[in-house]
């Protein structure tokens, strides 16, 4: 359920339950898993490079 | 006994145990009206949907002692604790797929928003809520007869009595269009089971208006129960009882029995419990 | 054949050995699968269950395997906020038990409502009162968790390391495990209290509904609780089954003789609360609605009294106070007795608040409804504990997940042997670094 679709109320069971166990959790490991993956290629990047030189 | 006449409705039925003769017109009038699919094999009752169920009591006597009351069971229409909307359905249901109508008092059944969880059916101590185990079907040439104001279910949903509500809707149509909307004649939304039972066993109307038959049986006490705050609408007529009334589920459908054993049979009490408590009505019918 | 993928050092069967077990507990998965699609293709009449079991069977398994499963949660929860670092030895194995359970829970779900196409609608139409969609939304992103803990692990195979993205990827998931383990144990924490909350809300069940704190009934608190006491008794016998299967040993006595204490202490301090409850709602609960305690466990012919001594006494109070005893839970049979007890006292506590409640009578003039299941229920709630058992079996073979298991079984090889081969199995997988 999104903010300001027809269902949405702005109360705070709302705010807390879907902030809180939908949209925190989807962020938190959305944003952990892009930093890992982003890193990691950064540094498998960085390894071919070095092992060309 | 004055009341103001809200302008929330609040729709119920009171039924009148001493006239059922259990002929079972009121469960075949719903199945008809409201499109309920058949089974090839209807033996197990347990599996069968019946919105409307007609159980069968006795006093528990032998002859010729014995006495048999009839009580039909349409789903309750709890207003939960404290009477706030909260049903033991409703408020269980994780995809809002039952709602509390808040101006009609009526539990709804979304049946296109059901994914078929059966947590409503589990919450409901009355067993009103049924589970399309298969895919509807009629006899060949019997769904020309099906009503074209009741969707009929898919399989793997959940669902239970309207209070036919598509009457309401109708009637509430019929009230727009002669001009006083919030004046809906107690005619003119009368249930499926009300009309077809030949015993007129069955009372139907608006809890809240004071001018309808059922207000005036009932006499519903607005005020919390002083002895369960949970409970309100309690009836202050002596005869008068609801099915688990002390689980606070605030039903709308009341029952009306002159016989004390049959209105024992409405609830659960400890022993020596009911002598203290039988006489007991809502506690602020006075006046 | 495949010994390029087995953790280097470390010695497993042979292949056809392994793949014809393989095999046996795969057609166990065939015939699940056959009875999902039944169910699938010709919908949920292929079950006993009724309108007076909507909850059934299904549940009862759901329930049981996130409360028996909860080890990943509590394991990481004690190593990283804790810092109980014993606890390295078994995580990588208590990941992987959570998994399998919630993997296992979430697939009973999709098999388990009727529509299932629609199960989408508990996220997009979510009811923020209901107790199951909490249980949704958690257990769903605890899997997420869980996988997430599961990945390192699974890169860490011989093969998959050499590739450099795999390599880089799992080491910089050990790096925040920390934030994802966190993550999983709030959610964790909420949806084993939610699955209590299922029943403890149903107010319109006596035998099931308990009063509230705030907007949690005790049987939220019961439930987490209880979780966070048998999880231990179910990793131990897990590890029991596959060290007896193995022929080897995998986790040391030290850490064995922990988590038991830790099982002892928490059974037994849930054990209490669980009895006080009991008694609460027997003496005054059940009794505000009408109905003496007896009611809901005679007149029928399953559920007597014998089973609330079954799951209180029997299965709570003797495995509490075997585990706590020094000299009982350090004696291995004792133990084990301990154990199983503890893993079927909850499995019990599960079957109690979902198949118990439905069977009650409520209304004065209904009747005892029992239930057996049919074999598509038991079939597809087989079907989990086989892939369990497949996964199990992969993963002991392809993967280190046994940190002890080189110093505990090949001691003496280390010296004979030229290159270190001890280390790459030895990495915990999920510790930070």
């Amino acid at each position: 359920m999104l903010p300001f679709c027809f269902e949405w109320v702005w109360d705070l069971g709302h705010v807390l339950f879907i902030g809180g166990l939908l949209f925190a959790p989807i962020g938190i490991l959305g944003a952990g898993l892009t930093y890992c993956a982003v890193k990691a290629a950064y540094e498998t990047i960085n390894d071919s490079g070095e092992s060309h030189h | 006994m004055k009341q103001e006449h809200n302008k929330a409705h609040k729709f119920g039925m009171v039924i009148d145990l001493d006239k059922c003769t259990g002929c079972g017109s009121c469960m075949v009038s719903c199945m008809s009206e409201n499109n309920v699919p058949f089974k090839d094999d209807e033996s197990d009752k347990k599996k069968s949907i019946t919105w409307m169920r007609v159980y069968k009591l006795t006093n528990g006597k032998s002859f010729p002692d014995t006495e048999i009351v009839y009580m039909p069971r349409p789903c309750q229409h709890c207003g939960g604790k404290g009477d706030h909307g909260h049903s033991p359905c409703v408020s269980v249901c994780p995809a809002t797929a039952t709602d509390y109508g808040y101006d009609t008092g009526i539990v709804s059944q979304i049946y296109t928003r059901c994914f078929g969880c059966r947590y409503c059916m589990g919450a409901c101590p009355y067993h009103a809520r049924y589970f399309n185990w298969w895919d509807p079907k009629w006899p060949e040439g019997m769904e020309k007869y099906l009503s074209p104001d009741v969707s009929p279910r898919m399989r793997g949903i959940v669902e239970k009595c309207s209070f036919c509500y598509h009457r309401y809707q109708a009637a509430r149509d019929q009230a727009y269009a002669e001009g006083d909307k919030d004046n809906i004649p107690e005619e003119n939304y009368q249930t499926a089971c009300t009309t077809a039972c030949p015993a007129g066993a069955i009372v139907f109307g608006d809890l809240n208006n004071p001018e309808h038959k059922v207000h005036q049986i009932v006499k519903p006490d607005p005020h919390p129960d002083p002895r369960n705050k949970h409970v309100v609408g309690k009836s202050r007529n002596p005869k008068v009882f609801r099915l688990l009334e002390r689980l606070g589920t605030n039903t709308k459908v009341y029952y009306l029995s002159d016989r004390e054993w049959v209105r024992k049979q409405g609830d659960n009490y400890l022993e020596g419990e009911w002598d203290k408590i039988k006489n007991h009505h809502g506690d602020t019918s006075h006046g | 054949m495949d010994s390029a993928l087995i953790p280097e050092g470390a010695k497993r069967c042979s292949f056809p050995k392994f793949y014809m077990g393989i095999a046996v507990v795969g057609a166990v998965v065939l015939w699940g699968l056959l009875a999902w699609g039944l169910i699938y293709w010709k919908g949920l009449n292929q079950t006993n269950m009724n309108d007076y079991y909507g909850f059934a069977l299904w549940i009862w398994a759901d329930l049981a395997v996130i409360a028996v499963g909860g080890g990943a949660f509590f394991t990481g929860l004690l190593k990283y906020i804790f810092k109980i670092d014993e606890l390295k030895n078994i995580i990588n194995f208590a990941v992987i038990i959570g998994f399998i359970c919630y993997s296992s829970a979430l697939l009973i779900l999709a098999i388990d409502i009727g529509q299932p196409l629609r199960g989408w609608f508990i996220f997009w139409h979510a009811n923020v009162h209901s107790m199951l969609t909490e249980v949704a939304f958690c257990l769903s992103f605890y899997f997420a968790v869980l996988t997430i803990e599961f990945i390192p692990n699974i890169l860490e195979n011989r093969q998959a390391n050499k590739v450099s993205f795999f390599h880089h990827l799992a080491h910089n998931m050990h790096g925040i495990m920390v934030i994802f383990a966190a993550t999983g144990a709030a959610l964790s924490f909420f949806h084993q209290g939610s699955l209590g909350g299922v029943a403890g809300v149903m107010f319109g069940r006596p035998f099931s509904f308990r009063e509230h704190l705030n907007i949690w009934p005790y049987t939220f608190f019961l439930f987490t609780w209880s979780a966070a006491a048998f999880w231990p008794c179910f990793t131990l016998l897990v590890t029991k089954i596959t060290e007896t299967i193995t022929g080897k040993k995998l986790v040391g006595d030290k850490t064995v003789h922990l988590l038991s204490k830790i099982a002892g202490w928490m059974i037994t301090s849930y054990i209490i609360a669980k009895i006080i409850d009991t008694i609460y709602w027997a003496t005054v609960t059940a009794p505000s609605l009408g109905f003496k305690w007896t009611h809901f466990y005679s007149n029928n012919a399953l559920y007597g009294k014998w089973m609330l001594f079954t799951e209180l006494i029997l299965c709570g109070v003797l495995p509490g106070v075997l585990l706590i005893m020094k000299s009982t839970r350090e004696n291995s049979k004792l133990r084990l007795l301990a154990i199983i007890l503890g893993v079927i006292g909850v499995c019990l506590n599960r079957w109690v608040m979902v198949l118990q409640v439905m069977a009650v009578p409520v209304m004065p003039f209904d009747t005892w409804a029992l239930y057996i299941p049919s074999w598509q229920e038991m079939a597809t709630t087989i079907l989990p504990v086989a892939y369990g058992i497949i996964l199990i079996a992969l993963t002991y073979r392809y993967l280190p997940v046994f940190p002890q298991e080189q110093e505990l079984n090949y001691p003496v090889e280390e010296e004979a042997v030229d290159e270190p081969v001890v280390a790459p199995a030895a990495e915990p997988v999920a510790a930070t670094e």
